[in-house]
């Protein structure tokens, strides 16, 4: 997830990563991690450095460009998936229609990546 | 694949892993797909469900539950790429053949993994080829701090190349590559934008054909465990 400063909003800390800071923690699906108090700031916002020092989440600073990168967590389950329920997920169309991956709920989805490359 | 099975329940959604979203289109364009045909610039897909090559593939079942974890997904095969495996590397310069007889090497599996799909789509749950999720988490890659860095450097560049910042770009992949040598989406774009063939640039200290040969072609897309 790209930020320009080290807190972060609460939905957008969501949509990007399925990561939801509630009251005793924070929680991805069925999936939850305790935070202390000091995770969120008093507008709210969540503190990223800690945050990410409880979920095993990089943050990689661009200094030149005043920006970070927070990475995906590695202290759940070392794995890549935290949980298997599917994560939240738009993606736009080649002509930027956004689309819902949620939108298909009631189906089997099969869901392929490929390249150009 | 995906004619036969829709009217079943099944729903195919591709997902284009391009920075460069517009070298997606001329595929896009001429496939005309029915089914949602998306665009990932950011990588955020193969971040989300541990993707390290493509073609890959995941399946979600009806209720949103991940039945099966990532892994090489070849949903039939495709004769304009697989035509390659019937060239003869006699019949060409040398260079060419040595890259050839390796990628001839590259081990697929089309028919069992449509097979697979198949199965999944007329028994569902009874389907021996879904999972359950602790199996699902088990099975998918493991996440280290080295490749959670990895995404983190592929992320800050991408975000630079679209700004239009590319030797910026270069500098945080150089990064994703050192950190996880074994993703090779990461690697891929990269080296395509530099070269269209993936071949040794400045930018890079390797290519598609130095790394595969590395490995072994063989080894490039793991076996399908059903």
């Amino acid at each position: 997830m790209l930020l320009d400063e080290l807190v972060v909003d609460p939905e957008a800390l969501a949509a990007r990563t399925g990561w939801t800071v509630k009251d005793d923690g924070a929680c991805k699906a069925d999936v939850c991690v305790p935070l202390p108090r000091d995770a969120r700031t008093g507008d709210g916002r969540i503190d990223v450095r800690v945050l990410a020092d409880r979920l095993g989440m990089p943050v990689v600073a661009d200094e030149a460009h005043g920006i970070w990168a927070l990475g995906p967590e590695t202290a759940v389950t070392g794995k890549a998936l935290s949980t298997a329920v599917a994560p939240e997920l738009t993606l736009p169309t080649i002509d930027g229609d956004p689309f819902d991956l949620s939108s298909l709920r009631g189906q089997k989805v099969l869901l392929v990546a490929w390249a150009s490359w | 694949m995906r004619e036969e099975l829709h009217p079943h329940g099944l729903e195919v959604v591709t997902v284009a892993l391009d920075v460069d979203a517009e070298a997606a289109r001329p595929y896009i364009e001429r496939a005309a797909p029915a089914h949602p045909s998306l665009v990932d610039r950011a990588h955020v897909v193969d971040e989300l469900f541990g993707m390290v090559n493509v073609p890959n593939g995941v399946w979600i079942d009806e209720a949103g539950t991940i039945v099966r974890a990532a892994e090489p997904a070849h949903p039939g095969r495709n004769p304009e790429t697989e035509s390659f495996r019937t060239l003869d590397p006699s019949t060409l310069p040398d260079e060419v053949a040595r890259v050839l007889v390796e990628a001839q090497k590259i081990r697929t599996e089309p028919e069992r993994y449509v097979e697979m799909v198949r199965d999944w789509v007329a028994r569902g749950q009874d389907s021996p080829y879904v999972h359950p999720p602790d199996e699902v988490v088990a099975r998918a890659v493991d996440r280290t701090d080295a490749g959670a860095r990895a995404a983190a450097h592929f992320e800050l560049g991408q975000h630079l190349e679209l700004a239009g910042d590319h030797e910026g770009a270069i500098g945080h992949w150089r990064q994703a590559h050192r950190l996880d040598p074994a993703n090779w989406t990461y690697k891929r774009n990269a080296w395509s934008l530099e070269d269209p063939r993936q071949g040794r640039t400045e930018a890079y200290d390797s290519s598609w054909f130095d790394d595969v040969l590395a490995i072994g072609a063989e080894h490039y897309y793991p076996p399908l465990v059903p």
